[in-house]
C-alpha cells in the first residue's frame, strides 16, 4: 500500500487499525541467487538497490537482531560530504545526492533535514585545515563556505566563541545535515519487500560454506541455505564473518557512544562539529539534544563504551554552549565501529569469488548509507565495482593507496 | 559474599580499574590501549611482499573473545605493558610485562 494522503484519510475511518505491515516475516528458503548478511540500512539498501535497479529477484537479507538494531539505530545521524580527498567527496556526495531524493523514492519519511553543518575551528591550524578542506570541496563541486569568528556568532546565538578554545571560524556545508535513523532502515526494508526480497530476522550466520574458492552456502542459525552470491554487511562484526570465511581484515571494532539530553524547545537549528575539542551536537525533532564525540581506543563487542567518556563529550558541550549546563542528560548507548587505518570504508571483492564485503565504515558511515548502498549493489551484480567504488578495495592495504581521512580532518562522523 | 562478587564485577567487568604489572591497580582513566599486542616487525623488511608488509602494518585480529594487546600507564609509571582481555565482557584475564610469553588460553 502506497503510503499517501489519501491512504491517510481512508485509514483514520478504521482508526488506523487496519494498516497493512511495513514488512512481514517470511521463512528462509533453501536458495537465493543473492543473500545480504547484515540488516543495517547499507545492507538494506542494497538489496533494495539490488532489486530495483539490477532486477535481482531471488534476495534475502538476514540479520541477527532486528533490522535496524545495529548501528543504524544507535547512530548520531549527521549527514555531509565534505571530505577532503577526491574519491571520498565523490562517494559521500553520491550518498548526499541520492538523500535528497531518497523519502519520494521509497515512499517513507526519512525526515532528512539539510540544516547545515558547522565545522568549528579553534586555532590557526584548524583555520588551515578547515580552508583547505573547503578549497578541496569547492573543486569537488561541494558546497562549502569559510566562515569568521563574527558571522559563527552570528549564525549560532548560544555559542561562547571566547572560551578557553576560542572558535576562530567555522567551515559551513549547507547541504549537510541530519535524517531519521531508524526509518532509513525501515523504508529501505518496506521498498525491498515490495520488490519481492526476503527480510529475515532473529537469523544470525554462523557459518560460510566455500568449494573450489567459491561462496556456494551459508549455515544460519534458522538452518543452511544456498547461494549464488553473499554480500557481507556486517558493521562492528566485519572481521567475525570474514574469519568465517577465512581470511582476516584491516579492521579493530571499538566501541562509540552518544547520549541524549531532555527535550526542550527549539534552540540549535544546525549540526555542530568541533574536531579539535571534541564534541558533535544537534537537536532532534522531538527537541532532545543529540551528543557524540570520539570512540574509545580498546577493542570491543560489548556495545558499551568507557564512563569517563562521557565526561570526554559534556566538557567541549558546556564549554562551547554554557547555556546548556544545566540541561539533563537522558540516555547514552554504544554501538561497535569497524575502523580501518585510513578511516575510509572497505567495499568490494574479497578473496573468496562471489563474496563481496561493504564495511569500515567505522564512525561515520550513516551518512553514506544510499550511496554505499548503490555502489555496493552493483559491485555484487556486476562482480566488479564501479568508479566511485573502486578506491576502497581491500587491496589498497597492500598497495599503499590509502584513502586517507584519518590524517586529513581527523574525525570522521 | 555478595559484595565480594560486586567488587569483582567492578574490577573487572568494567575495566574500571586496570593491574599495572609496575604500580599496581589503578583507575582505568590513568591508562591508554594501543592496540593488538605481539606483533612481530618482519626480520627481512627489503625482501618481503608488498602483501606481506600490508598485512604486517595494517591488518589484525580484532577476535570476539580473547585479546592480547598494549596498554601504557599514561599518568603513572608512563611505561607498556601487555593485557590479556575478552572483548565480549571487557574482563581483564591477566596483566604482565612487555617481553613476557602471551598467556595460553585455557580451553574451560
Ligand atoms: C554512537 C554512534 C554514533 C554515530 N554517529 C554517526 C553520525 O553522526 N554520522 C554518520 O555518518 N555515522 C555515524 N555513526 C556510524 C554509523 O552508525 C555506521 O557507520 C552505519 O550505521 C553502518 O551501517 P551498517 O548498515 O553498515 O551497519 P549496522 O546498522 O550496524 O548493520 C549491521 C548489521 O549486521 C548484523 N550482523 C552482524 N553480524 C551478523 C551475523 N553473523 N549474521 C547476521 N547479521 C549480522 C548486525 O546485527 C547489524 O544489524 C555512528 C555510530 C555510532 C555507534
Ligand atoms: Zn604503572
Amino acid at each position: 500500500m502506497k503510503y499517501s494522503l489519501y491512504n491517510l484519510v481512508k485509514n483514520s475511518f478504521s482508526y488506523h487499525e487496519n494498516w497493512e505491515k511495513a514488512w512481514s516475516s517470511p521463512d528462509l528458503k533453501p536458495e537465493y541467487d543473492v543473500v545480504i548478511v547484515g540488516g543495517g540500512g547499507h545492507g538494506l539498501g542494497t538489496a533494495y538497490y539490488l532489486a530495483k535497479e539490477f532486477g535481482v529477484k531471488n534476495i534475502a537479507v538476514l540479520e541477527k537482531g532486528w533490522i535496524g538494531g545495529g548501528n543504524t539505530g544507535r547512530n548520531t545521524t549527521i549527514i555531509r560530504s565534505n571530505y577532503l580527498w577526491d574519491e571520498s567527496a565523490a562517494l559521500y556526495n553520491h550518498a548526499v545526492n541520492l538523500w535528497e531524493g531518497l523519502s519520494s523514492e521509497l515512499n517513507f519519511n526519512v525526515m532528512f533535514s539539510q540544516r547545515g553543518l558547522f565545522h568549528l575551528a579553534h586555532s590557526v591550524h584548524d583555520m588551515q585545515e578547515i580552508t583547505r578542506r573547503g578549497y578541496s570541496n569547492y573543486l569537488n563541486g561541494i558546497d562549502a563556505e569559510i566562515l569568521n569568528q563574527d558571522q559563527v556568532a552570528k549564525k549560532i546565538p548560544h555559542i561562547n566563541v571566547n572560551g578557553r578554545y576560542p572558535v576562530l571560524g567555522a567551515l559551513l556545508q549547507r547541504r549537510a545535515g541530519t535524517a531519521r535513523h531508524d526509518a532509513v532502515a525501515w523504508g529501505y526494508a518496506r521498498a525491498a519487500e515490495n520488490l519481492g526480497v526476503d527480510i529475515i530476522q532473529n537469523c544470525e550466520v554462523k557459518g560460510i560454506d566455500i568449494s573450489n574458492g567459491k561462496v556456494v552456502g551459508l549455515q544460519t542459525t534458522k538452518g543452511s541455505v544456498k547461494v549464488d552470491k553473499v554480500g557481507l554487511v556486517p558493521a562492528g562484526h566485519s572481521s567475525v564473518l570474514a574469519n568465517m570465511a577465512g581470511f582476516s581484515l584491516p579492521i579493530n571494532s571499538v566501541p562509540l557512544q552518544a547520549l541524549v539530553s531532555e527535550p526542550v524547545k527549539p534552540i540549535l537549528d544546525c549540526v555542530i562539529m568541533s574536531n579539535s575539542v571534541h564534541v558533535y551536537v544537534s537537536q532532534s525533532d522531538k527537541g532532545e539534544l543529540v551528543v557524540g564525540a570520539g570512540s574509545d581506543a580498546y577493542n570491543s563487542y560489548s556495545q558499551r563504551g568507557s564512563f569517563d567518556m562521557i565526561e570526554h563529550m559534556m566538557a567541549p558541550l558546556v564549554e562551547l554552549f554554557p547555556i546548556f549546563s544545566r540541561l539533563k542528560m537522558l540516555r547514552s548507548w554504544g554501538g561497535i565501529v569497524d575502523v580501518t587505518p585510513d578511516r575510509s570504508p572497505i567495499i568490494g571483492k574479497t578473496p573468496v569469488k562471489d563474496l563481496f564485503i561493504n564495511c569500515g565504515w567505522g564512525t561515520g558511515g550513516f551518512k553514506a548509507t544510499p550511496g554505499s548502498a548503490h555502489v555496493f549493489a552493483e559491485t555484487v551484480f556486476r562482480g566488479e565495482p564501479n568508479d566511485i567504488a573502486a578506491p576502497f578495495s581491500l587491496e589498497r592495504h597492500f598497495s599503499g593507496a590509502l584513502v586517507d581521512e584519518a590524517a586529513a580532518a581527523a574525525v570522521a562522523h | 559474599m555478595k559484595l565480594q562478587r560486586q567488587q569483582l564485577l567492578i574490577n573487572n567487568f568494567f575495566m574500571f580499574i586496570i593491574n599495572c604489572p609496575y604500580c599496581g591497580e589503578r583507575d582505568q582513566t590513568e591508562f591508554t590501549c594501543h592496540g593488538e599486542a605481539h606483533i612481530a616487525r618482519p626480520d627481512n623488511p627489503s625482501e618481503i611482499s608488498d602483501e606481506e608488509w600490508g598485512r604486517y602494518l595494517f591488518f589484525r585480529e580484532n577476535p570476539k573473545g580473547t585479546h592480547f594487546e598494549r596498554w601504557t600507564h599514561d599518568h603513572g609509571c608512563r611505561r607498556w605493558f601487555n593485557v590479556m582481555r575478552d572483548t565480549v565482557t571487557d574482563e581483564i584475564i591477566k596483566t604482565y610485562k612487555m617481553g613476557e610469553a602471551k598467556p595460553v588460553i585455557s580451553n574451560e
